[in-house]
């Protein structure tokens, strides 16, 4: 396990310095963790029907993973390594439960639509995934900024998979008619077939497909 | 005197540390946040009751609409169809009811609210059984003649989305629409459904949460049954 650690030693370098800002840029394009490592998958099937729940479920995952992120670096040194995994897995529990309990009190239309995938936010790889890969062995700030990007880098992949599945599942954004009316009296459908599971995998890897023609060196040589 | 984090004493000390540290913050927030909570289950309640009579409410109109459609005109029914005097039948939670093994079959109440719609009179009974993973529960709107059905919104709290969650779709409520309430409604798996109004077809693939709302359909709607004929005399 401690070979996965990255090491980022920075002992008195300006906040947003080469390194640092690497660690937000990174996962949006060529460390993305949803088309490059390919963790989080699950949600990118489940919640991309809508724009809105896209939207909401990747605002918590920002906020789960910012505050997991920088709990588990500051407590790096305090936590048992036998009991770590379990340590971390208490963190991501709780700040599940309470993204949960304020989207109930405050937005419960949203905690609804959204049900038991909040509660699977605590299954989501790329938080266990960033807590013992970066967070156990790196300072808060640039755990902080780890958490940002990643969270940015599977938000920014929901969010374009969502607009194009509710755009052309429902003629929606947002839950608003955008398609002119006039667009169906043409005989223009809306097509069903986005609306099902199996076209955010590949709307996934069509954006795959254009990341790896721009960037060569992600391919991978067999 | 450096502690040794390896060792057991430190481990054990560490992990209680953390879950009451955790416990702690958690519960206080639940507790915090519980008002608001019960506040959006009411109002999702009234939200309910409109949709089974056929209006459409959210959470911005909802109480507006329940005052002006149903407002206080409510009554509670026993197991028995006696009307009871005395009950709030809107603070009845029929959900934690139907939960409750300590309450017997024959104590259990049944809230009845009464809407008037363009002149029309409807009760709206509320309905609870359970589904494949959890709790399945429904509001069943009647018309003037106290047997027709004439709306009917269910709904779920963990039922598999795209199959048992179906039962909350408009195309599966409406098959209850027009069906008589005093006597079985069956739920079919052959596609009859559509040829008799006493048969609902049932969803495929959601088998255990379609029969799920037959069976708490035909419990719950006999107790009405028993309460209307004896007031229809």
């Amino acid at each position: 396990m401690s070979e996965s650690v990255e090491k980022v030693k920075a002992p008195s370098e300006p906040l947003f310095s080469k390194k640092n800002k690497k660690l937000i840029t990174d996962p949006l394009s060529d460390n993305n963790p949803i088309t490059i490592q390919v963790l989080g998958i699950c949600s990118a099937l489940a919640i991309t029907v809508q724009v809105e729940q896209a939207f909401f479920m990747s605002a918590s995952v920002l906020f789960v993973l910012i505050f997991g992120n920088l709990s588990i670096s500051l407590l790096r040194n305090l936590i048992p390594s036998r009991v770590r995994i379990i340590v971390q897995l208490v963190v991501v529990a709780s700040l599940v439960i309470i993204v949960n309990e304020v989207l109930q009190a405050f937005v419960p239309d949203v905690s609804e639509k959204l049900s038991v995938f909040v509660g699977l936010i605590i299954t989501n790889c790329i938080i266990m995934g960033r807590f013992e890969a970066f967070a156990m062995g790196n300072k808060p700030w640039p755990s902080v900024l780890d958490a940002v990007g990643n969270a940015v880098g599977y938000a920014w992949i929901l969010l374009v998979v969502a607009i194009f599945r509710e755009v052309l599942g429902s003629g929606k954004f947002w839950g608003m008619e955008i398609l002119p009316q006039g667009f169906y009296e043409m005989g223009y459908m809306n097509n069903n077939l986005m609306i099902l599971p199996p076209m955010a995998l590949i709307v996934v890897g069509i954006i795959i497909w254009i990341q790896r023609s721009k960037n060569p060196t992600l391919v991978e040589e067999h | 005197m450096a502690i040794n984090k390896e060792s057991n004493a430190y481990t054990f000390g560490f992990s209680i540390f953390l879950v009451v540290v955790v416990g702690a913050i958690l519960s206080s927030l639940s507790l915090g946040l519980k008002p608001l909570k019960d506040k959006n289950a009411e109002v999702k309640k009234q939200i309910d009751i409109l949709n089974a009579i056929g209006v459409d409410a959210d959470r911005s109109n909802a109480q507006e609409l329940y005052a002006q459609y149903v407002g206080n005109n409510t009554f509670v029914v026993s197991a028995q169809g006696e009307k009871l005097e005395g009950e709030d039948a809107f603070a009845l939670d029929v959900q934690k009811q139907h939960r409750d093994k300590t309450i017997a079959e024959e104590a259990r109440k049944f809230p009845v609210f009464v809407a008037n719609k363009d002149g029309q009179t409807m009760d709206v009974l509320p309905t609870v059984g359970k589904g494949l993973w959890g709790p399945i529960w429904g509001f069943v709107a009647v018309g003037d003649d106290m047997e027709t059905i004439v709306g009917a919104s269910f709904d779920h709290k963990t039922e598999t989305p795209g199959l048992g969650a179906e039962i909350k779709n408009t195309s599966f409520e409406e098959q209850y629409i027009g069906a008589k309430m005093t006597s079985n409604i069956t739920v079919v798996k052959d596609g009859s459904g559509k040829l008799d109004a006493q048969k609902v077809d049932g969803i495929t693939g959601g088998t255990i949460t379609s029969k799920g709302v037959e069976e708490m359909m035909n419990r719950t709607m006999a107790v009405y049954a028993a309460y209307f004929s004896k007031t229809k005399i």
